[in-house]
């Protein structure tokens, strides 16, 4: 096969901008990974079993809870419909990029989706919204987070029980991400109208639900409801 | 304890289970024509789904479920939203955010 240069450096080019844009997500992942090791640990889980699941199944919050239910000795038929059940809302994330994914081929589509998890979704629609992003750039993104996601986990099995809880308020880093990510969505008074009414909703349901169903479920109102009042109100102000 | 045996049908079956959502949309409806009202609705997708994480994250305690307003994870909260607002910066954010917090569990 015939690589041009010129494809090397394109491709170069994806990879650095993947990464300048990716870098946030790999630091939130360290004291997750770590936590992840641990428990990994208490579970009686090797490193290469903590990192196997890191690598096929890379689903964050999944793999804390199916740990956890390891540790309670859980039937692995039960752990699997418990994470079935919890990246479901993964559904509306591919839904949602499909927008923006035209032409593209089944290989790529393929690779993007598997690194399809919330942070690298955030930080890739952010960027696709804003135009100057592709299907290359997105697959870098995940990419470098699903490497530091199974780097942390892994090391943390190893290193996890020797850094004290909390250090640097680096427990806080995700969240922090997310708070800019969601800034980044509110970009007219529909995104932050479907926001507050999303937030209020997935408050009152976190409290009375069980499990974590209120993300799918208050999203699909609260955009449902979006939707409406773009037509209802909004238009008719112009 | 987990047999080797059971624990490769585990990770298998999480693997689908976890593939599946996040491939079948895209790779069925990327080259498709949608509605117009279903654009619109997948458009305020993300923020709507940023939302449903970030706020019962921050403000529903996760072992009682009861609602928190007073806590370090809602006083760093707002001025990471404002530090956010204005610099439109991930990486200037995420600092802060760890200072806020870190200041709010340390120094209080």
């Amino acid at each position: 096969m015939n690589v041009s240069a010129e494809t090397i450096n394109k491709s170069e080019k994806y990879i650095k901008e993947g990464f300048k844009a990716v870098w946030p997500i790999c630091v939130g992942y360290v004291p997750l990974g770590i936590a992840m090791g641990v428990l990994g640990q208490k579970a009686m889980l090797s490193p290469l079993q903590v990192l196997s699941m890191s690598l096929f199944v890379f689903a964050g919050s999944g793999q804390f809870i199916a740990v956890s239910m390891i540790s309670g000795g859980a039937h692995a038929v039960s752990i699997i419909m418990t994470v079935f059940m919890i990246n479901l809302r993964h559904l509306l994330m591919s839904s949602s990029l499909c927008v923006y994914m035209k032409n593209v081929s089944p290989k790529k589509l393929t690779m993007l989706s598997y690194g399809i998890v919330d942070e690298t979704f955030a930080v890739n629609i952010e960027k696709l919204k804003k135009g100057q992003w592709g299907p290359r750039r997105s697959i870098a993104v995940n990419f470098f987070a699903y490497s530091a996601w199974a780097l942390s986990t892994f090391t943390g099995c190893y290193f996890g029980e020797f850094i004290p809880e909390g250090s640097f308020g680096i427990d806080y880093a995700l969240t922090a991400m997310f708070i800019c990510l969601l800034v980044f969505q509110l970009n007219g008074s529909i995104y932050f109208i479907t926001a507050v009414i999303s937030g209020l909703i997935a408050v009152f349901l976190a409290m009375t639900l069980p499990g974590n169903s209120y993300i799918v479920i208050s999203s699909i109102i609260a955009a449902f409801l979006g939707v409406i009042i773009k037509k209802r109100i909004i238009k008719n102000d112009e | 304890m987990m047999s080797n045996t059971e624990y490769f049908f585990l990770i298998a079956g999480m693997g689908i289970v976890t593939f599946l959502p996040r491939w079948l949309p895209l790779f069925y409806l990327s080259n498709k024509e949608l509605p117009k009202p279903v654009v619109e609705w997948l458009e305020l997708i993300p923020a709507a789904i940023l939302s449903a994480l970030l706020f019962p994250a921050v403000l529903v305690n996760p072992q009682t479920k009861e609602l928190c307003l007073v806590s370090v994870e809602t006083a760093a909260f707002i001025p990471c939203f404002i530090i956010a607002w204005y610099t439109r910066s991930l990486g200037i954010t995420l600092v802060a955010g760890m200072f806020f917090y870190w200041a709010g569990t340390n120094l209080l």
